[in-house]
């Protein structure tokens, strides 16, 4: 062979550490990016993007009403990505908030349809988040039991579980629980279920601000969240260790379940007040993105949250003023969330171009 | 010279990040010849050989073959080029025979089954291999494994070898054949390229050695000229002490019998069989064997972390009280106050958290302690401290994520952890596997000092001189089984190797 083959035109290699600041304008960029991406289905609605983008804020923040629907929005999203971070931080692939969201809130539901009224309000709430956190526990405990006896896949263990949640919250509503035969409506809970509210937003939000403090702690400086975090990075070290690696992933897969039952609490006592299958609506999802995009970090996920709250919420004034469907706004926060999480691979890559150099010794 | 040069690599440089792997490399490979290439670990060897088979593409200088530039841009190149590599780790298809896999990934070759097995008795004729082209790899030992990639190499016409440290993983019988076979090759005016680590080898069987240092080329030197110490000199770039200290304990007691130690494997297959020895306080004992003969399971089993099925494991404590290991878990063994101290040979895998820093993993052996919810960071910080000066570990904080250390300093800050608390009994496996001499040597003190503690150190190794020059007395394993119990002041190599292939006198199976 006679020609020099050349170095390929394009190259990765892995970074060895980028200064922080340099990473914060990679995302920060990456969002701009998504802005603009974003804004070609908008335009092909024809209506001008940048007066969309005005909308969806000012349709989110701009008066307490939106500002108390978005804090409504955000606080389920919330709880359920602190409830994930511990299982990914044990790279146990939790995909099943969903249904331990469902199932809690299923739980309160039957404390709220037997018991409302019939026993003092704070009792019967109290109760409620209990049921709540009782099941979302077990919907955990179950996926953990099964991985750590038989080392089932807890992806897909998870998953179906989700589906059991929803089928069986499917049959309650147009079953027992259904009001008027036909109807396929759960009637409205007395109101002495109802919690109470803290400037004018039900008290959910302190619930999901005093759980990132106590995530923020449980994950850093306890023993608990040191077993996970070992875990997570090898579990022969774990054994090792002396650690029983069992009993922790069915105790973190608990404690996961039951914080996505509290969130399926919230949204039940505090926002809906009624129970329906679809109570989780994705949630489950998408605070699996939402835990990823922060790194496990409890505070960024707060960020995160407020981002995505305020595109949803935002995107639905949208809606009723501009006349954009709601598929376009889903459009927007796919393409953000794509941006975001693809600026992490430029974060730990560098893209190198075959040099000049290169080039002349070919010639 | 009639065109006798077959590779030649001119200020060849490949950096990784901020890393520079190799720097002005200059290097020239002859027909007929062997050449060894030296150098510690992180010298940069490996990346160099991957650039010859075209793992990977130098960022700077120029490759020449027989006076033609060239570049190689894929294993592919290389192989068209007459460049074959054979991996530490082997890439052979269980379930295939010998001559499946030599003639797999090969497109334009003719699936006539015994046209090729023909031609693979040729080759295996001519240089004096012994391979059944028939055979299941999932039959065969490490050494006919090793034999099959040669073979597959040679049968894409490959004219140059490069061979990364294919002794390790053989006996001192097997490499003597080994070696042989490249005498062969050597004579049919091949050019051959050895990695090793073992100067005793590179004395024995090469040419010409070139060294490598932090990725620069040192030079290169005829065998002859050179001498154990010569070459370590140039090597580390200092002069080296290059033996270890054997001081006598005056008073060994009995610390750990092990009787009738049977465990089984996921598959049924016995790990250990009936293995029986005792350590004592004091005594460094060896215990060597091919890889995978049960060392691993015999320090997993001893530790909690293996399940044990037979026999019995008896901790002897200083008052002379016996405590059953067996059936206990890693946390119960601590919890009854037996001191173990356990450096695993997979160092990130088991014995250390590689996302985290070092303080974080001199917790991994005190995190229970106490009874608060919170962990205490004040001890392990302290520890951290400690092992961080006394043992020269290089790293900028005691924060900084130890996967991104080097291998010797991970090693020290294992080690460093391990024998902090001055275990009674302390397992090492493979302790020294991948370090430069520097650190070996501290390691070997460190064991020795630990040993004349009053500990009780066994040490699984895979160099037989260094077993022979550490060790007190060496368990040798095969299979599974105890085959003989030496004492390393007087035993030689080839009695323990011997000793490795078979029990009782038996030959063994595997080979």
């Amino acid at each position: 062979m006679s020609d020099v083959k050349k170095t390929p035109l394009i190259r990765l290699a892995k970074r060895d550490a980028m200064d922080p600041k340099y990473a914060m304008l990679i995302r920060i960029g990456s969002i701009l990016l998504a802005l603009i991406i974003g804004s070609i289905p908008i335009i092909l609605t024809g209506v001008n993007p940048f007066k969309a983008y005005g909308v969806i804020i000012k349709g989110s923040l701009s008066n307490s009403i939106y500002l108390k629907q978005t804090i409504k929005i955000a606080i389920p999203l919330l709880v359920c990505s602190l409830a994930i971070g511990p299982c990914f931080k044990m790279k146990f692939w939790n995909i099943g908030a969903e249904g331990q969201l469902t199932f809690g809130a299923i739980c309160s539901a039957f404390v709220a349809i037997n018991l409302g009224g019939k026993i003092p309000s704070l009792l019967c709430i109290l109760l409620m988040a209990i049921a709540g956190a009782l099941g979302g526990g077990l919907w955990g405990f179950l996926p953990g039991l099964f991985k750590a006896k038989f080392n089932t896949n807890e992806t897909l263990f998870t998953l179906m579980m989700n589906y059991i949640a929803i089928g069986l919250g499917a049959w309650l509503q147009g079953g027992p629980w259904e009001g008027r035969k036909g109807t396929q409506i759960v009637p409205m809970f007395d109101k002495s279920t109802y919690l109470p509210e803290v400037f004018g937003v039900q008290c959910g939000w302190i619930v999901a601000l005093l759980l990132v403090v106590f995530m923020h702690i449980y994950m850093n400086y306890t023993k608990h969240g040191y077993e996970v975090a070992v875990i997570g990075d090898s579990e022969n070290t774990a054994r090792y260790a002396g650690m029983n690696v069992g009993w922790i992933m069915m105790r973190t897969m608990i404690l996961s379940g039951a914080i996505c039952g509290i969130a399926g609490f919230l949204v039940l006592a505090g926002a809906n007040h009624t129970f329906t299958k679809t109570i989780a609506n994705g949630v489950g999802f998408t605070a699996i993105t939402v835990s990823w995009l922060s790194q496990l970090n409890a505070f960024v996920m707060i960020a995160i949250t407020a981002l995505l709250a305020v595109i949803s919420k935002g995107s639905s004034t949208l809606n009723k003023q501009l006349q954009v469907p709601t598929a376009v706004s889903e459009i927007v926060s796919g393409v953000l969330l794509f941006c975001m999480l693809s600026s992490e691979f430029f974060i730990n890559y560098k893209i190198i171009f075959r040099s000049k150099a290169d080039k002349e010794v070919k010639a | 010279m009639q065109n006798k040069c077959a590779i030649e690599l001119k200020n060849i440089r490949k950096t990784f990040g901020p890393v520079v792997a190799n720097d002005e490399i200059n290097l020239q490979i002859n027909r007929g010849e062997i050449l060894c290439l030296l150098g510690e670990n992180g010298s940069g060897k490996t990346t160099l050989m991957n650039m010859l088979s075209g793992i990977y593409q130098p960022d700077g200088g120029e490759i020449y073959k027989d006076d033609q530039q060239i570049a190689i841009k894929s294993p592919k190149d290389a192989y068209d080029y007459g460049i074959g590599m054979i991996h530490q780790h082997y890439h052979l298809v269980d379930v295939f025979t010998a001559a499946q896999n030599i003639i797999l990934g090969l497109e334009n070759e003719k699936m006539d089954i015994n046209a090729v097995n023909d031609k693979v008795k040729a080759i295996c004729d001519k240089y004096g291999f012994n391979v059944d082209p028939k055979k299941k790899i999932y039959d065969m030992s490490v050494s006919q494994k090793q034999t099959i990639e040669i073979v597959k190499v040679l049968y894409r016409g490959a004219e140059i070898l490069i061979l990364d440290e294919p002794t390790a993983v053989l006996t001192p019988q097997e490499t003597d054949k080994l070696f042989a076979v490249l005498r062969n090759m050597k004579k049919d005016n091949k050019a051959i390229i050895l990695i090793t680590h073992k100067l005793a080898e590179v004395l024995d069987v090469s040419d010409k050695v070139a060294i490598l240092r932090k990725g620069r080329y040192i030079g290169t030197v005829n065998t002859k000229e050179a001498t154990a110490q010569s070459l370590t000199d140039m090597m580390v770039g200092h002069s080296v002490k290059l033996n270890i200290d054997r001081p006598v304990y005056p008073n060994p007691q009995d610390k750990l019998q092990i009787s009738g130690l049977t465990v089984v494997d996921n598959d049924g297959v016995r790990k250990l069989d009936n293995v029986t020895f005792t350590a004592k306080t004091g005594e460094i004992l060896g215990v060597a064997g091919i890889a995978g003969s049960g060392q691993k399971e015999l320090l997993e089993a001893i530790t909690g972390l293996y399940p044990i099925k037979e026999g019995s494991i008896k901790f002897i404590r200083d008052d002379g009280a016996q405590e059953e290991l067996v059936g206990k878990t890693p946390m119960q063994i601590r919890q009854v106050g037996v001191g173990m101290g356990f450096v695993p040979e997979d160092r990130l895998g088991m014995g250390l958290v590689g996302s985290m820093g070092m303080t974080s993993n001199m917790m991994l052996r005190s995190w229970k302690s106490g009874k608060s919810i919170f962990f205490n960071k004040k001890n392990p910080e302290e520890l951290a401290n400690k092992v961080w000066k006394d043992l020269e570990v290089v790293t900028p904080s005691t924060e900084f994520p130890v996967r991104r250390m080097s291998g010797g300093n991970i090693q020290k800050v294992l080690v460093g952890r391990e024998i902090a608390s001055n275990p009674p009994v302390l397992l090492t496996a493979y302790a020294v596997r991948g370090l430069d001499i520097n650190t070996s040597y501290a390691i070997y003190n460190l064991l020795t000092e630990q040993k004349m503690n009053g500990s009780a150190v066994m040490y699984v190794g895979e160099e037989l001189d260094v077993l022979l020059e550490l060790c007190d007395r060496i368990v040798v394993l095969c299979g599974g089984q105890v085959s003989g119990i030496v004492d390393a002041r007087t035993t030689t190599k080839e009695e323990i190797g011997l000793l490795m292939t078979s029990v009782g006198g038996k030959e063994a199976t595997n080979e």
